[in-house]
């Protein structure tokens, strides 16, 4: 991370963070938001809805509608009609949203959703982890996970310009960890709308829903053609990876803030153990590792920005001189038993020259707090793997035995 | 008026649902968007590189398009880019009044500036015929077929215009592909109404209905002169003008028509669905005083 904070201190104001969100939004001129109230989201479409009361957001239309299906259906519209379309989920939300998922990333539709990440029923809970965007990673959104208010707020911004990319042309989930950082109140700089402006164009696609001129949005394509509309949505993803570092590093030019393009690491350098994390988590492992390297243990942190596209080779660079990986994971894939970041990172090392042993925790389900000592623990385990090689590959923690 | 829809789609001979588009065209004229939902008229006129629509046009899922209407139209405001651009939100039956009741009652209940027509076929033609809310008391459907204890379909038809005249709509009319000239004057005042306006238009299905690609329009004036299926107008929530019929043929006369109706006719005990169908067009002369 890479960030002046001396420079930043005369502008913070300390708001909640699902405020720096909304007010992120609004920098970026949006002209059409349709949400659908849930917990832990709702503050984000509140605070929208008290803009637009306000007269604060110019040229937008916000469509309170009946369902999270029908807010993205009516983003569907809006942004192939040329509006700049956002909105805001979770949870339940988001699975609502599942088959509309796939509709605005196949006809290539650059929608904008905050992801405030919170568990999925049953049973219900509306405490964070991250499953349910995990479990929309094959929708063809590009999905960011923010570590604090600070950088999902100015991720807000990022996501506009990665996803209005005329290469990229994709949806794009910036995800964030419910209540854990939508609800805490933080000194964080707002987005300057000047600096927005420069940043951020003004969204204006090649092909819109135009009567001057007819085109036909979300054809039906047989055997024949499917397959390459498959393909370049691929290739879109594939050209994300640098859109994502440059948006990241343009971001940094203007405003003074960095958290990473695709990925960030810290101490990594020389580390023989190397975390994997994705959101908020990483905090606390940063806090961790500050503890350890005092005491010389040698430890480092990979922050996890982008899941999708999934950053193979920046993952390879920092882990391949490692004598252990670590993945945490705020999510499982029942029936295999291990998360996500632990399977696709373990997957993406089998036909290469890189021999390092990946371990897997699944961690925080629920909202369960993730305390210290349970990164410590986790690193000892780490510790166990460069002594006498893996025994568990992937496993739950701390589960309380009495409730089993 | 020019047809906006271009011959050569891949629909059935007698195809119903492209001639509901078709009027609908020449009633909007060329500034105009069309959505439509997964179904007949989307499969049959946009084979991928291929499009019949001579307007934008956008279809996204079955049960969406009023939702995504609602979009395009906030887009169009937002953006100051309305001018007089009629948004129409164009679904089959299953895409009205099943799955995507719950997008078309929250884009009418929200009150948007646009024009949503039911093309209704009375059941799923695009998977194979079956049924749907739409689907007639008795009609035999892949889902709801007659068997050696079943009549068909149990219920009759969900009424859809009451239920979009309880969310306030200015302007509903029902209408029959039957009768081009209702239609276009229909569907024109629809989109001329400033809010949410609403098109219910019966059009038989040749192929899920059963009967010769030459009797589209003879079908479905039937089902209008037998009084099986009203053509009246609404204006905030009242009855505001009728279509007569001075000597209402029986319902046989329609029923026997049609494949889907067939058993009706071959099994023991049909004739008493027949008085049961012929009540239904009784009950309609007197609630919307046909005659
Ligand atoms: C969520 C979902 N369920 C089911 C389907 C399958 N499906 C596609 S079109 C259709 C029926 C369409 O019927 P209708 O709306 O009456 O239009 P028609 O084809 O009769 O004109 C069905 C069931 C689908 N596409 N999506
Ligand atoms: S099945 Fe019916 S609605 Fe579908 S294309 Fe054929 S005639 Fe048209």
């Amino acid at each position: 991370m890479k960030r002046d904070f001396e420079k930043d201190k005369k502008d913070m104001v300390v708001v909640e963070g699902s405020y720096a969100v909304a007010s992120a939004v609004k920098s970026c001129r949006p002209n059409v938001i349709s949400a659908y109230p849930i917990t832990p989201q709702t503050h984000i479409v509140e605070d929208l809805s008290q803009f637009m009361a306000d007269g604060e957001i110019p040229n937008c239309e916000y469509i309170m509608v009946e369902s999270e299906f029908s807010a993205l259906s009516a983003l569907v519209g809006s942004s192939a009609a040329g509006a700049r379309s956002y909105s805001a989920t979770t949870s339940q939300g988001l699975e609502l949203m599942h088959e509309v998922l796939f509709n605005v990333s196949g006809m290539r539709l650059p929608v904008v959703m905050t992801v405030a990440n919170r568990a999925v029923s049953a049973p219900i809970n509306i405490w964070n982890d991250q499953q349910d965007s995990i479990s929309q990673r094959d929708t063809g959104w590009i999905q960011l996970y923010a570590e604090d208010t600070q950088e999902v707020s100015d991720m807000t911004a990022q996501a506009f310009k990665i996803a209005e990319d005329p290469d990229v042309l994709l949806p794009v989930m910036t995800c964030m960890d419910g209540f854990i950082l939508s609800h805490v109140y933080e000194p964080v700089v707002l987005l300057d709308d000047d600096l927005v402006a420069e940043y951020l164009p003004p969204f204006e696609p090649e092909f819109k829903l135009d009567p001057k001129n007819p085109k036909t949005f979300g054809a039906f394509a047989d055997p024949n053609s499917y397959t390459e509309f498959r393909f370049l949505q691929q290739q879109a993803m594939n050209k994300a990876l640098k859109t994502i570092e440059d948006a990241a590093d343009e971001f940094y030019d203007l405003f003074g803030r960095y958290y990473g393009g695709l990925i960030d690491t810290y101490e990594t350098d020389d580390a023989d153990i190397v975390l994997m994390a994705m959101g908020s988590i990483v905090g606390t492992i940063k806090d961790v590792i500050d503890t350890l390297r005092a005491k010389g243990v040698k430890v480092g942190l990979l922050k996890v920005r982008s899941f999708r596209p999934f950053p193979v080779e920046a993952i390879h660079n920092v882990i391949k001189d490692a004598k252990v990986v670590v993945a945490l994971d705020k999510n499982i894939s029942i029936g295999l038993n291990e998360g996500a970041l632990f399977t696709e990172t373990k997957a993406s090392l089998y036909n290469t020259k890189i021999d390092v042993p990946v371990i897997g925790f699944m961690i925080g389900h629920g909202g369960r707090d993730i305390p210290v000592e349970t990164i410590e623990n986790i690193i000892d385990e780490a510790k166990k793997v460069i002594d006498s090689g893996i025994s568990v590959e992937s496993q739950f923690t701390d589960l309380k035995e009495e409730l089993l | 008026m020019k047809s906006l829809l271009a011959p050569g789609h891949r629909g059935c001979a007698g195809c119903c649902d492209a001639m509901a588009a078709k009027f609908t065209l020449m009633a909007a004229g060329e500034d105009c968007i069309v959505v439509s939902p997964t179904g007949c008229l989307e499969v049959m006129t946009t084979p991928y590189p291929e499009s019949s629509w001579e307007i934008p046009w956008i279809h996204s899922l079955f049960e969406n398009n009023a939702a995504v209407a609602s979009g395009i139209e906030a887009a169009l405001k937002a953006k100051g880019e309305m001018g007089n651009t009629k948004i129409i939100a164009m679904g089959g039956d299953g895409a009205t009044l099943d799955i995507g009741m719950r997008s078309v009652s929250g884009a009418f209940e929200r009150g948007h500036d646009f024009t949503f027509v039911c093309i209704d076929n009375e059941a799923y033609m695009n998977t194979g015929v079956q049924r749907s809310g739409a689907t007639p008391f008795a009609a035999s459907t892949t889902t709801s077929p007659s068997g050696t204890v079943s009549f068909g379909n149990i219920r009759p038809k969900k009424n859809m215009p009451a239920i979009i005249a309880a969310h306030g709509s200015p302007y509903i009319a029902t209408t029959s592909i039957g009768y081009p000239k209702d239609m276009i004057r229909k569907v024109k005042t629809a989109v001329d109404v400033e809010g949410p306006t609403y098109v219910h238009a019966h059009s038989p299905c040749t192929t899920g209905w059963g009967f010769d690609t030459s009797k589209t329009v003879e079908v479905a004036k039937m089902a209008v002169e037998t009084c099986l299926w009203p053509l009246y107008e609404m204006e905030d929530g009242e009855i505001t003008k009728v279509k007569k019929i001075k000597n209402p043929k029986p319902v046989e006369d329609y029923l026997k028509m049609q494949r889907r109706f067939k058993h009706l006719f071959t099994k023991e005990g049909g004739d008493d669905f027949i008085k049961q169908i012929q009540a239904l067009a009784d009950k309609n002369i007197e609630k919307f005083g046909l005659q």
